[in-house]
């Protein structure tokens, strides 16, 4: 592995070799092209080549031809085989990437003695920046995020508020008493430093988070305040940057100024959600190009992301929103495969733009820009501290009284200590127009996110263990646990029904009556609504038993208690029970890992069933018609058939063929719809008749519409 | 807020029902009113159109279950202090003040509310067919029958330990360890 770590080197010796970089702003322009094949010319482009003094050249080197791309291949290269090194488990990832990036860029400051390419803010914010984004949104534990919307919302605007503010008077004051050294710096510039470090970065807190398996409640507060605070950072830089230019500021500008908070955010949410609607109804058509589907993900994504930054608006926030928008309509409509290559090249481009991101704040570490001064310095550390610490105190303690699971003292310290400074502060910083000090702003920054990242990132996992945070409950979901959560769910929304609050149950079931009778519809495929996870389980199932009955489809034994369920299957009924009781939330282990997926991809290499299983059902069921009479007494089913005889046992009336309202007759049964590959049973118990009766009637009305939509 | 204590006491028994429930008399007031509110015709007490009548509720999976659990064995209506006696259930348990045998308590009598949903005939089991039952209202049309009936046999299989498939009481209390029901089955604004 040691050995990996020397290829940097080398790499690095390739790098220097160009005189120019891609990436580095204001840089040599690049030479004159030429033909790859200058027949009888001598090509004037300075690139070495064998020294024939005739025509015809057998053998040319012509770099500059491929110069941009070489460069970047070999950068994004270094940054993988960066990635394939085993890391000590003390230091994180996110470390070691800077230092390699801190080798990198001594090694060609050392031989070319000049600045190594920096990374131009253009080429982070455009294309380093949103992949990482568009996979945290992707796989954002949905229901989870929601809970807790009001808590991050609270954090993320208020306590960045405190914070720049906080950071930029403070920073001011340092300034007047330093006088001496630090006398041109006024107090807009102090403001809008403190508005571009005191954000907390996705990107580190994700690379650090990861390692450390903390309550998903943490995880969420913390990941979710660093994506949503964007909208704050972005807009009061400009804010301050755009104060800097006018000759004077009023009262009127800064009041504009909180307008625009509004707008910056709720203008990226909508844009978001524009793009991810457009992109799950594009999805639904793509049954013939199953091919290019997940380029449509990216597309849209990217686009809304594109789109808001044209408009000055939020672009992380209008990615998430445009991620969390589509995943559901775009996983229900996009063939399995599809789905994989989704999350997998989601996965690898996240990966990748981490990687370069850490490599590059190492390399740019090494530059000539660097102005030191020991006050600014270091009480600008010490107030990013005291502030953030302060402000996420005294924010909890009022968001306590609001919250049913309430923020503990362990838990704010994790949330204070993890808020690490990444390359967003470092990119902004570069945004800054030229004021004799900006050099001060820049090591200054760069100091901060090195202490972040280091310092804190390594000591966070041991002052964890120290503190014994609540750690995450390991493991899945049994399927009792799902089944009883969900019930209980239902429950508490009927209990806040009947007490007429809205609790936070009523808002997500109202959302899920909404989407099912509309979204769904619209933006689902047809014949993918109902049949996707059943039919496709029904295979898989099938495929485990291979039992002799071809005409009844095999299915589990119900006298095989003692059976251990194959883990396949377990994921099918998972699978089934989460998609079906619409759970938001992934049931697998958080995929915040940037190396491995969940283990719902990889089970799913059954493809998507064809129609053949329709007919199986209905052949079934059929069967299961006629022979119930039989099976009138083993309620058990443990006559080593299969299950749905029991069921069918339960109703010894004779299978009607209409489905019309059932008849007035106590007790009242429900029906057996033939055509359909479910039957609905409802038993009413003697209490309560005639509402429910009603409500079964409506239901299988409404099963009835359902069935005939099949082919 | 003199007149409030004037509407108290158009209300039985309400000290009696504070102390038994913890219920401040602020909540008492506003359940009293959502109380009469539900009670379309005057009469005192609830009947199962009432419930019936919220919308909500009619949409729930297991509405019809949610709402027999107001009543108590044989009776056809439901008076204001049963109704705050099923309502106090669900308050939020506040971990600091009660000590561990407060909070088992709760925590088990919130489990026992959820069991009842199960265990319609009363019979302190939950039988396969009523485990069937409550997955087919909540899975809806969805899933064919095979499916519930394996889902049904895991969720047996997995909690049933003296193998008389069924699942008791206590099978259902350990099958939940994990989750943290006092959490799940609190409404905030019952607090």
């Amino acid at each position: 592995m040691a050995a990996l770590w020397t290829l940097s080197p080398l790499l690095s010796a390739c790098l220097f070799w160009p005189t120019c970089l891609a990436l580095t702003p204001g840089a040599e322009p690049l030479q004159p092209q030429n033909l790859p094949l200058s027949l009888g010319f001598n090509s004037s482009d300075g690139s070495p080549s064998l020294d024939l003094p005739m025509a015809l050249r057998v053998f040319s080197v012509d770099y500059h031809h491929v110069q941009a791309p070489f460069e970047i291949v070999l950068w994004i290269m270094l940054a993988s085989l960066a990635k394939l090194g085993r890391v000590p488990a003390v230091v994180p990832e996110s470390c070691l990437l800077i230092m390699v990036g801190l080798l990198v860029g001594g090694v060609i400051y050392g031989v070319r003695h000049s600045a190594p390419p920096t990374l131009s803010a253009e080429a982070f914010f455009l294309f380093l920046l949103p992949p990482i984004v568009l996979d945290a949104g992707y796989f954002l534990p949905g229901r989870l995020f929601f809970e807790n919307l009001g808590t991050i919302l609270w954090y993320a605007v208020l306590g960045t508020l405190w914070n720049v503010l906080g950071i930029g008077l403070s920073l001011y004051g340092v300034c007047l008493l330093a006088h001496s050294s630090l006398g041109d710096v006024s107090l807009l510039h102090c403001l809008l430093f403190g508005s571009l470090i005191a954000a907390v970065d996705p990107v580190a807190v994700l690379s650090v988070f990861q390692e450390m398996h903390v309550n998903e409640q943490l995880h969420i507060l913390v990941f979710g305040e660093s994506l949503l605070n964007d909208a704050v950072t972005v807009v009061l830089y400009k804010l301050f940057e755009s104060f800097l230019r006018l000759p004077s500021v009023s009262g009127v500008d800064v009041f504009l100024g909180g307008c625009r908070v509004l707008v910056v955010g709720l203008g990226g949410l909508f844009v978001g959600l524009f793009f991810g609607l457009l992109a799950a109804l594009t999805s639904r058509f793509t049954s013939r190009a199953q091919v290019i589907a997940p380029l449509f993900v990216f597309l849209y994504s990217y686009l809304s992301y594109l789109t808001s930054e044209m408009l000055h608006l939020s672009g992380i926030m209008a990615i998430v929103t445009c991620a969390v928008t589509m995943k559901q309509y775009v996983e229900a409509n996009v063939s399995e495969r599809s789905n994989t290559s989704i999350q997998y090249f989601l996965k690898m481009w996240s990966s990748v733009s981490e990687t370069l991101i850490f490599i590059f704040l190492g390399v740019s570490t090494i530059q000539d820009v660097h102005m030191w001064s020991w006050p600014f310095v270091c009480s600008t550390l010490l107030l990013c501290l005291v502030w953030r610490a302060s402000g996420v105190l005294l924010l909890t303690a009022v968001v306590n009284k609001l919250r049913r699971n309430t923020v503990t003292f362990r838990d704010q310290f994790i949330i204070a200590y993890g808020g690490m400074r990444g390359a967003i502060c470092f990119s902004l910083v570069f945004l800054i127009d030229d004021f004799p000090k900006k050099r001060l702003f820049i090591t200054t920054t760069i100091v901060v996110i090195l202490f972040t990242v280091f310092v804190q990132g390594m000591t966070i996992k041991p002052l964890v263990e120290l503190l014994d945070v609540k750690r995450k409950k390991r493991g899945l979901h049994t399927v009792s646990e799902e089944i009883h959560s969900r019930l209980i769910d239902h429950l508490l929304a009927g209990i806040e029904d009947v007490v007429g609050y809205w609790g936070q149950h009523y808002w997500k079931d109202k959302f899920e009556q909404f989407n099912k009778k509309y979204l769904r519809r619209f933006l689902i495929r047809d014949d993918h609504q109902a049949h996707s996870s059943i039919l496709r389980v029904y295979q898989e199932l099938e495929r485990r038993e291979q039992r002799g009955d071809e005409e009844a489809p095999p299915v589990v034994d119900p006298r095989s208690n003692s059976r251990p369920l194959l883990p396949e299957e377990m994921e099918s009924i998972r699978r089934i029970l989460s998609r079906n009781l619409q759970h938001f939330n992934n049931m697998q282990r958080p995929a915040y890992s940037r190396h491995t997926l969940h283990q719902d991809a990889t089970m799913d290499r059954v493809r998507k069933p064809l129609h053949r299983h329709q007919s199986l059902g209905e052949r079934y069921t059929y069967k299961a018609q006629g022979e119930d009479g039989e099976f009138k007494s083993s309620r058990r089913g443990r006559a080593g058939l299969s299950r749905s005889h029991t069921v069918c046992s339960m109703s010894p009336r004779p299978v009607l063929q209409d489905a019309s309202v059932p008849a007035a007759s106590a007790p009242a049964r429900g029906q057996v719809d033939p055509n359909s590959e479910a039957s609905i049973e409802e038993q009413i118990s003697p209490q309560q008749q005639e509402a429910p009766l009603e409500r079964s009637a409506r239901k299988q009305l409404s099963f009835v519409l359902e069935s005939e939509k099949q082919p | 807020m003199g007149s409030s204590s004037s509407r108290m006491d158009h209300i039985p028994n309400a000290e009696q029902l504070m102390q038994e429930t913890g219920f401040s008399a602020a909540h008492i007031l506003r359940l009293y009113a959502r109380f009469e509110f539900l009670d379309k015709d005057e009469r005192g007490e609830l009947r199962p159109e009432d419930f019936g009548a919220l919308r909500g509720l009619a949409m729930n999976p297991i509405g019809d279950r949610i709402i027999g659990a107001f009543f108590s064995r044989g009776k056809e209506t439901v008076d204001f202090p049963s109704f705050v006696r099923v309502l106090a259930n669900f308050r939020p348990t506040e971990t600091n003040t009660i000590r561990d045998g407060g909070q088992s308590f709760s925590r088990t009598r919130k489990l026992k509310f959820a069991f009842k949903l199960y265990d319609q005939d009363r019979d302190g089991k939950i039988s396969r067919e009523e485990l069937l039952q409550v997955l087919r209202s909540m899975l809806e049309q969805q899933v064919t029958e095979e499916q519930l009936q394996s889902i049904a046999e895991r969720a047996i299989q997995e909690a049933d330990l003296d193998q008389d498939d069924a699942i008791s009481f206590e099978e259902f209390k350990k099958s939940l360890e994990r989750v943290n029901i006092d959490e799940k089955m609190s409404s905030h604004f019952l607090r």
